[in-house]
């Protein structure tokens, strides 16, 4: 059936006169600017969303007028820290017991008066229409729940990377999260309510309701309510998790003593669901009915999923209501089910934000003049829950299910992101290397090491806004948040789709900017730029001195070594704290001597003495010695050999990697002093674009739509990445359609360990697309 | 989703077998599924599947057909020398299901004076216990509105009796066997269902007794396709409903599968089967169900307190399953037009026992109807689904 959540009226009811207490400014934040409200009400759950925006701090660069006497001649650039607006989403999600208390502190919040109709969806938004016209005074506008379920998944699919997920209750990890796919359609969204409805969804616009059966979890809660005298959904599904349903089920082998081998059904198949309890001297036990009940429903509705599945030609089949919501063991028979009736050609998916969908929905009905298609969303960490498990004492972190806000918010990006054209198969491209969901040993060391380097942040944090007297208590609340962060990624390493370096270090980013530190390393990186620009001239000088078979090794070494200096990694920033003078020679001399770790440097050599690239593409990293004492120079030969070249440097700050903000003043400074820089900017050879992403990693499947339409025109034939972040944490593995080069100090002992060098081992990994490689190989060893 | 109103009142109508109405006889989508009573659910069944075993061993008897002088000549030589290749009597088909016996016995009526007197005292007692008695000890049934009369078999006229017991009360049976010394009378006792495999050994130490066991799919199709051929009594085996969801002016008609390749046959036992039939011996099975029969009997046992088929289906047939399940209407207040479901449909079976109120104040009746309903519908759907995909080129699901 259509209706999600849709359940027993009348566990809401006797909650409601309960006196609730609750911390709602934690939970209904930025109501100031809120409008746009949608509303989805469950049979046990609510769902509110609303649009707001955000005022946060961003720092900004400003380039000093060199022409005028009052620029303080020491300093390239200024910086300012200026208030700037943002689009969020926010999601909430609370028991129905809790709707009035929450209506109350909405209205009491409520300052935009813009606002006239809220949308309402779910089956309960009738029962509650009364309720919040009064409070609120908006006009509830009913949407169709199936239209709000769809475009809720299709947004979330499309939005939120690690949305879906396969559950193998006896893997190693539990989840294992989906890429997505960059066409989402079509795929076959199975909503199992009270009742199932199985819809095909083809496009945005465009869904069927193919079928359905009354088979579900209303049958499960009102069947099970009946035969065990349990009232809770809950309470049935922990029942059934304790059950043995062969003492209440017929099985194959109880008919033939053993399998029905000619058929290929084994012994333990189930014959016939209840089939022993068809007599009236034995007595069954309540969790024996309830298991037997669970696995009739699911195989039930596994079998109809996969009859729809094939004879629509569906591989892609999303489960969710409240029969799945988050509850391992539904989730565990649904796949087991699938999995036996598709022989695995066909796999069960879940979603993370399931419960979301109707309210997700819902809200875009209502803000479809704004269009929010039409921009890309983030999903803010700092502000969402992420993925609770809900079985309990599994966790000690784990909140008790009742009484709970989750919430969910999504920035909305500067820029819509899409695919590097040039990724060879976007669809089964993974940004990370490793996924620390499921290598534990691994996940046990990145989480400690976070934490450990959790006590610098706070520092550099504080000392970023010496002016603002209050800055070491938002420091302390930073603190505070992502250490909670880590902690629930310990127990649920799963909570925002697959635990990865990139989402530990994604996570810091969102905790800093919510608590208005936007850029704690901007008078390093400030500080850097100013030393690093000096040494440029001398630096190109004595490049330019050597032979062009010496230039091209000496390139390289430079941009190694300025990969060195990197504040994200402990081992450098406690070199960097404590020795001031620690400089560009000093770096080269850490430097592994070749044959480095990963080493095809000899294949790049000979391919520079080949034809020229016509256009690379440069994905740069660190500000400081890093741009501009290994990398400029290095951009420069390529520019000289006529090679044309496009630096992506991130939109927004993250540690102390260059910002295309700050790149642009740099290389403005830079073309001052050097005529090659100058003439490739003239003449548009040099071209400075920005990824789309705030991130110290790189995630190929999610870059600026600008920059992705200057790959394609310039007709890029290289890529080069550069540094830990970008080239070792993601996109180790990554293939690409053209030549590619990735370069990266490995400046972490574990890492190196892993990778079987030693600190600073060098990455030095040169590659041509797959069809090339077989006549002209470069072949690397496998890390 | 399937229609709240349901064949119910149609369930307890006998007879072996359900053709539905479809129109054209080509092709699984539309034409014909044919649903039989695997026999669990205990009521009226066809199987004469076993049975027919000893009819396949000893081919070429069409006793029954007519023609000139001459041919009747052929066919009583042709006859002579089936008589000497015959089995002895009794003949006997039994079908072992989950959780029925079911047994076909042949009472000849066509015994000479000649064979009276050779046939042994155990023989005789055998068909007198068994033709005289239509109930044998607690449990076991003799279905007598379904006896085949005056049939030809193997060259012999008879009476084809249709007996049943539940499987608890197989040891029993074999137990009964021992002491009638069954043994002694060099029968073939062929068996089928899975029990002809669990009680194989039971059967040859306990009675000594050897038994021809044989797959029940292949016999399930041999059955049908003979019954249908002998017809019942000189009406049509099989039969449908025509216009089904509508209370006022459904009728059951008969039909005969004259032409019934490739069938879609939906077996409904304690689980379900259901074979894609292509020829008399080519056939697979697509998929099945654990929400049989069994399914139904044992959820109303456990709901009702009741204790047998019959008891079940005769408080389903008072029930109304409304009140029990949640429908359409009593969500959307009507029709949800958006996807074209009727307000009457079913939208989640039990779904009204959500509510404790509800739970509180619920008869047996309606639930064992709401049973019956949430199983028949189950069975429909995905039946109906098996005869679409079967109609698509590719595989499909058959675990």
């Amino acid at each position: 059936m259509a209706e999600c959540g849709r359940v027993d009226s009348s566990t809401s009811s006797h909650t409601m006169d309960k006196s609730i207490t609750l911390p709602p400014d934690e939970i209904f934040r930025n109501l100031e600017n809120a409008k746009r409200f949608a509303i989805d009400i469950g049979g046990s759950l609510t769902k509110l969303a609303y649009y707001s925006t955000v005022q946060h701090k961003v720092a900004k660069v400003r380039s000093f007028d060199h022409s005028t006497k009052e620029a303080p001649s020491d300093k390239l650039y200024e910086i300012s820290v200026q208030e700037e607006v943002t689009a969020r989403l926010h999601f909430i999600k609370f028991e129905n017991a809790y709707i009035e208390t929450c209506l109350d502190f909405i209205k009491d919040h409520l300052v935009n008066t813009e606002t006239k109709v809220i949308k309402a969806t779910g089956g309960g938004a009738h029962k509650f229409k009364e309720l919040i016209e009064r409070k609120l005074g908006l006009k509830v506008d009913k949407e169709d729940e199936m239209t709000c379920l769809i475009k809720g998944c299709n947004f979330v699919l499309r939005n939120i990377p690690h949305e879906a997920f396969v559950y193998a209750k006896h893997a190693d990890s539990e989840f294992r999260f989906q890429t997505t796919h960059p066409d989402i359609f079509p795929y076959l969204l199975v909503n199992i309510g009270s009742g199932v409805s199985i819809v095909k969804v083809e496009s945005e616009d465009k869904f069927e309701r193919i079928g359905g059966s009354s088979i579900g979890g209303g049958t499960f809660w009102g069947l099970g309510a009946l035969l065990t005298k349990t009232k809770r959904f809950d309470e049935l599904l922990q029942l059934a998790s304790k059950g043995q349903h062969t003492s209440v089920d017929m099985l194959v082998k109880d008919i033939y003593g053993g399998s029905y081998g000619s058929l290929g059904l084994t012994g333990d198949l189930i014959a016939s669901s209840f089939g022993k309890s068809a007599t009236a001297d034995k007595e069954f036990s309540k969790e024996d009915m309830a298991k037997s009940l669970l696995h009739m429903i699911s195989n039930d509705i596994g079998q109809l999923a996969c009859l729809y599945a094939k004879l629509h030609n569906l591989s892609r089949v999303y489960f969710g209501g409240f029969f799945i919501r988050g509850h391992p063991v539904t989730m565990h028979t649904i796949t087991y089910s699938i999995n036996f009736f598709t022989k695995g050609e066909v796999q069960a998916l879940f979603l993370r934000h399931e419960g979301y969908l109707g309210a997700i929905g819902a809200f875009l009905k209502g803000a479809e003049e704004d269009n929010p298609n039409q921009y890309s969303w983030g999903e803010n960490y700092a502000g969402s829950s992420g993925l609770m498990s809900v079985s309990p004492d599994m966790y000690p972190m784990q909140r008790a299910r009742s009484g709970t806000f989750d919430m969910l918010e999504m920035d909305r990006l500067e820029r819509q992101l899409v695919n590097l054209p040039l990724l060879q198969d976007p669809s089964s491209y993974i940004p990370d290397t490793v996924d620390l969901t499921e290598d534990a040993q691994a996940r046990e060391y990145w989480l400690y090491c976070f934490e450990e380097a959790l006590d610098g942040v706070v520092k550099r944090a504080v000392a970023s806004q010496p002016d603002l007297p209050e800055a070491a208590e938002r420091a302390e609340k930073f603190r505070q948040k992502y250490r909670h962060k880590l902690q629930t990624l310990r127990y649920q390493p799963f909570a925002y789709g697959s635990l990865t370096v990139r989402s530990l270090l994604d996570t810091r980013e969102h905790c800093l900017n919510e608590f208005n530190f936007p850029d704690p390393y901007s008078k390093v990186k400030q500080r850097e730029n100013d030393m690093a620009l000096k040494y440029y001239q001398k630096a190109v000088n004595s490049l330019e001195k050597l032979s062009w078979e010496e230039r091209q090794f000496a390139l390289v070494r430079g941009v190694l070594a300025g990969n060195v200096f990197d504040w994200g990694a402990k081992a450098v920033s406690d070199v960097l704290e404590s020795d001031p003078e620690f400089g560009f020679e000093e770096a080269k001399k850490q430097l592994e001597e070749r044959p480095w770790l990963i080493d095809s440097y000899d294949q790049w050599l000979e391919r520079l003495k080949g034809p020229p690239h016509r256009c690379a593409l440069f994905f740069v990293d660190n500000s400081g010695m890093d741009i501009i004492l290994g990398v400029m120079p290095f951009v420069r030969e390529l520019l000289s050999r006529g090679t044309e070249v496009v630096l992506a440097s991130n939109s927004g700050p993250a540690l102390n990697d260059v910002t295309n903000g700050e790149l642009q003043i740099l290389t403005e400074r830079i073309a001052a002093m050097d005529p090659v820089i100058q003439a490739g900017l003239k003449e548009d050879r040099l071209t400075l674009v920005q990824s789309g992403s705030s991130s110290p990693c790189l995630d190929l499947s999610r870059l600026d739509k600008v920059l992705a339409m200057v790959v394609r025109e310039r007709k890029t034939d290289l890529v080069i990445i550069e540094g830990m972040g970008r080239a070792i944490h993601t996109n180790y593995y990554a293939m690409l359609r053209c030549e590619s080069l990735k370069m990266a100090v490995i400046k972490n002992s574990w890492l190196a360990d892993r990778l079987g060098g030693k600190l600073f081992s060098v990455v030095f990994k040169y590659e041509l697309p797959a069809a090339k490689a077989d006549q002209d190989s470069a072949v690397l060893p496998p890390v | 989703m399937d229609k709240a109103k349901s064949m119910v009142d149609k369930t307890g109508a006998s007879g072996p077998f359900h053709v539905s109405n479809g129109q054209s006889q080509r092709g699984f989508h539309g034409p014909v599924v044919v649903v039989t009573n695997g026999g669990s659910s205990g009521g009226p069944n066809s199987s004469g599947g076993a049975f027919d075993g000893v009819h396949h061993l000893h081919r070429g008897d069409d006793a029954e057909c007519n023609g000139s002088p001459a041919k009747r000549c052929r066919i009583r030589r042709r006859t002579e020398s089936v008589r000497r290749n015959r089995p002895p009597f009794p003949w006997f088909g039994m079908d072992i299901g989950g959780t029925l016996v079911k047994l076909v016995y042949f009472e000849p009526v066509d015994i000479t004076a000649e064979e009276e007197q050779e046939e042994v005292e155990n023989l005789k007692s055998i068909r007198r216990y068994l033709t005289s008695n239509v109930a044998y000890g607690k449990t076991g049934v003799r279905d007598v509105h379904l006896e085949l009369r005056n049939m030809t078999m193997c060259g012999r006229t008879g009476n084809l009796h249709f007996i049943r017991f539940p499987t608890q009360a197989m040891p029993r049976f074999i137990q009964m066997g021992r002491d009638k010394n069954f043994s002694s009378l060099h029968t073939t006792l062929c068996a089928t269902g899975g029990g002809a495999y669990k009680f194989e050994n039971d059967f040859r130490t306990m009675a000594d007794l050897e038994l021809l066991k044989l797959d029940e799919l292949d016999c399930l199709i041999r059955g049908l396709l003979f019954v249908d051929r002998m017809g019942f009594n000189g009406l049509p085996e099989g039969y449908y409903f025509q216009n089904p969801s509508d209370t006022q002016s459904c009728v059951k008609k008969p039909c005969s599968l004259d032409n019934p390749f490739p069938m879609l046959l939906v077996n409904i036992g304690s689980g379900v089967s259901i074979l894609a039939v292509y020829s008399e011996d080519n056939y697979k099975r697509v998929t099945g169900t654990s929400l049989g029969g069994g399914t139904f009997l044992g959820l109303c046992c456990l709901l009702t307190g009741c204790e047998t088929f019959e008891e079940a289906l005769e408080m389903a047939s008072k029930g109304d399953s409304t009140n029990v399940d949640k429908l359409v209407k009593d969500i959307y207040g009507g029709d949800y037009e958006r996807f074209g479901l009727q307000g009457s449909a079913v939208a989640s079976s039990f779904g009204h026992m959500m509510s404790k109120d509800k739970r509180d104040s619920i008869s047996k009746e309606d639930l064992a109807r709401a049973t019956l309903v949430t199983i028949t519908n189950n069975i429909g759907s995905i039946a109906r689904m098996c005869a679409v995909n079967e109609d698509q080129p590719g595989p499909f699901c058959a675990p």
